[in-house]
């Protein structure tokens, strides 16, 4: 079984801290990946949206 | 295949499942690894410290897998002006400068312990992994500073695939001059010289983050083209 307070040891200030920074940088390109995406998309479904209202308007 | 993803739609239709699944196995690589790279025993010279190799050794994989992509793509884009292979581009540096930063800082974590150094400048791989870091970030600064967006890409491409020399550089830089770095440990004559209890968490880590940067960089295209699809649409209602 892993124990993972003891698991670095001594190196503990060294190992923790590296595994810390990959974790944040990993979490952070996921977030701003993810809102992105997501924002993006929604902005396409908004303007087909508005068009669509427009071209409609347009037609009566 | 390649060919047939250079199709925006077809390449839409194909990273709405593959993303997914990449994440999925990006996941189950990285809890295996971590699991295996916890459970393996002290080395018996580096101590603890050895457990650092399972997320710096994966992420300066993926910073060179990165770079390399970023060329490749901007050498189709320049050349074949081919809009999908730029915005591939655009979409993979950011990925490449966050696993570039993750493979320095991770290597001074472990460079203090061993070396008695977080950092020095005169060690060939450690300047080369800073250079790389450079190239990502001025490609993107070049890209964000250019109002044209056709010319920043010009511009950030030329940037991109003179950048490239440096792969070799980083590579060799270990045979090429002494440096701190050890020298190749893997794909080298005669097997690898890592004791093969690190070399299956090395490689599960090793394949999680090849996967989760696969997942990282279809959904960045994804946003990309519909980023560009949006300020078409705009230009539409404002016509």
């Amino acid at each position: 079984m892993i124990d993972l307070a003891h698991t670095a040891g001594r190196y503990g200030a060294y190992v923790w801290p590296a595994y810390g920074a990959s974790a944040v940088g990993l979490v952070a390109l996921i977030v701003d990946t993810l809102t992105r995406a997501r924002g993006w998309r929604r902005e396409v479904d908004r303007l087909r949206a508005e068009l669509t209202l427009i071209e409609s308007d347009n037609a009566d | 295949m390649l060919t047939r993803l250079a199709n925006p739609l077809r390449f839409m239709a194909f990273s709405r499942w593959a993303g997914p699944l990449f994440s999925a196995a990006a996941a189950v690589l990285i809890a295996a690894g971590l699991w295996f790279g916890f459970s393996a025993p002290p080395d018996y010279q580096q101590g603890e410290t050895v457990r650092i190799m399972f997320v710096h050794v994966p992420a300066a994989w993926v910073a060179l897998t990165a770079y390399a992509a970023l060329g490749g793509a901007s050498f189709v884009s320049l050349v074949f002006r081919h809009a999908l292979a730029d915005i591939a581009a655009r979409a993979v540096a950011p990925i490449g400068a966050i696993f570039t930063l993750m493979a320095l800082v991770t290597g001074s974590f472990w460079g203090r312990p061993m070396w008695g150094a977080w950092w020095v400048w005169g060690d060939a791989r450690l300047v080369s992994m800073l250079v790389l870091f450079l190239l990502f970030v001025g490609y993107l600064a070049l890209r964000a500073s250019i109002e044209d967006e056709t010319k920043a890409a010009r511009a950030a491409e030329i940037l991109a695939i003179v950048g490239l020399i440096n792969l070799p550089v980083i590579k060799f830089s270990v045979e090429w001059w002494n440096t701190l770095h050890q020298g190749e440990s893997l794909l080298r004559k005669g097997g690898p010289l890592v004791a093969s209890v690190y070399l299956t968490p090395l490689f599960l880590m090793g394949g999680g983050y090849m996967a989760i940067f696969a997942a990282l960089w279809l959904a960045r295209t994804r946003a990309e083209v519909w980023r560009r699809r949006a300020l078409t649409l705009r230009d539409r209602g404002a016509a």
